[in-house]
């Protein structure tokens, strides 16, 4: 049943009448049934004022997207959904805050008499017309941001990665900081090898202070890597093992005989030097 | 006392959820550094199983409370491929996928329990426990 333009037309600015004419109304209401939803807390630890103004904005949003022509409705629909993911809502609370929006207002046309048996058919199509855009926008707009933290995030780990860093002639450290996945793995062998080549590192110092567990794979990667720096012709020392990591390592039965290893950075820094035939040593201040 | 909490192990980065959940268990519990550890890292081994092998299953970590001692239980289940021979997988060295061999025995002698169960083509359902002494 496809509605005639005219008649949408005048049932989009009856709707639009009825909520600027009863703003206050709707309001109040839909914010009796936002605070009764218990699962989400957003709105009541909000103070009064800036849950009134916050509600007043969310009003105009969705009234506005009813007064737009349909050219403008586009944009002013991202506009809204950005906006509203501004608001700090979670997403389970805005589609409800939507949902209960239009219940309001539907409900409160209803009880005017502006919804009838006859014309309910065409409201209901045009408030599904009103509701399930803005949802879809909203949804798109969320998950939109997520996607732009997540992938920000993962540039921002990527950069923390695994640097290798000379301290010394011939002598590098790279500190691996955090979970070892395949594709930080991955990272690991590439800058390794590639920083041996370029700082012509004799020996290189794997630190794992910062890997909060050493499991099979973590070790079959940090023996792989090993194996590589070996084949570019340097060595290669496993230094900041905790004594609880020693121990897991130990129990599945993991050999890391070929490595040297330390428990400090410090202590593989002076072995490191004693390989390279140099040492640390004091100055008489003079 | 049986809580229970798990993980859905879909992504490589569950493996790192489950193992956080473990962790925070362990230490709710009073495990010690070197036990929570050895937690870890047996779920670290046994997600990293469900990731490689199953493509999809479950982590469930359950606090156990028996004769007054307390305890920390890991359920892997997977409706994966199965292990098609068990003993072989127990051995050192053993390993498919040209890792170290080292995960399920390393597990069992992380663990104070360990207990295995599989059908091949249906799915396999480890429980490995650990008593706070």
């Amino acid at each position: 049943m496809e509605i005639q333009g005219g008649l949408r037309q005048k049932m989009n600015k009856q709707m639009a009448g009825y909520i600027q004419e009863n703003n206050t109304e709707i309001i109040t209401k839909w914010q009796e049934l936002m605070k009764n939803e218990k699962n989400d807390r957003s709105f009541q630890v909000m103070p009064t004022d800036l849950m009134n103004q916050t509600s007043k904005e969310f009003a105009d949003l969705m009234l506005s997207n009813l007064l737009e022509s349909h050219q403008a409705y586009e944009t002013r629909l991202n506009d809204f959904a950005e906006k509203v993911v501004r608001l700090g809502w979670s997403m389970t609370f805005v589609t409800k805050a939507i949902d209960h929006f239009s219940e309001v207002v539907f409900e409160g046309m209803e009880d005017a008499g502006l919804i009838t048996q006859e014309n309910f058919r065409g409201f209901f199509k045009e408030f599904n017309n009103w509701i399930i855009p803005i949802r879809d926008s909203t949804v798109a707009a969320y998950s939109k941001t997520w996607e732009r933290t997540v992938s920000l995030q993962k540039i921002a780990l990527q950069e923390l990665s695994a640097s290798l860093i000379p301290v010394f002639e011939k002598v590098s450290v790279m500190p691996l900081v955090g979970t070892i996945d395949t594709e930080r793995a991955r990272l690991i062998m590439e800058n390794l090898l590639e920083g041996v080549v370029k700082h012509r590192a004799e020996v290189v110092l794997l630190d794992i202070t910062g890997v909060p567990v050493v499991d099979t794979m973590v070790a079959h990667h940090i023996i792989q890597a090993a194996d590589a720096v070996r084949l570019v012709g340097a060595k290669c020392m496993l230094v900041g093992i905790r004594p609880e990591i020693a121990q897991t390592i130990v129990t599945l039965g993991i050999n890391l005989n070929e490595f040297t290893t330390t428990s400090t950075l410090q202590r593989g820094v002076e072995q490191a030097l004693a390989w390279t035939n140099r040492k640390i040593v004091e100055v008489d201040e003079q | 006392m049986s809580n229970q909490s798990s993980v859905e192990i879909l992504t490589e980065w569950d493996i790192v959820a489950a193992r956080q959940l473990g962790r925070n268990v362990a230490k709710e519990l009073g495990f010690g550094t070197v036990d929570q550890a050895r937690i870890t890292t047996a779920i670290s081994e046994l997600a990293r199983n469900i990731y490689l092998y199953a493509g999809q299953g479950r982590i469930e970590i359950q606090q156990l409370m028996e004769n007054g001692i307390k305890g920390i239980l890991i359920i892997a289940a997977d409706q994966g491929p199965g292990i098609p021979d068990i003993r072989k997988v127990m051995e050192d060295g053993f390993s498919t996928s040209g890792g170290l061999g080292a995960g399920l025995p390393g597990v069992k002698r992380l663990m104070d329990e360990f207990k295995i169960e599989t059908i091949p083509g249906e799915g396999t359902d480890i429980r490995a426990t650990k008593w706070l002494r």
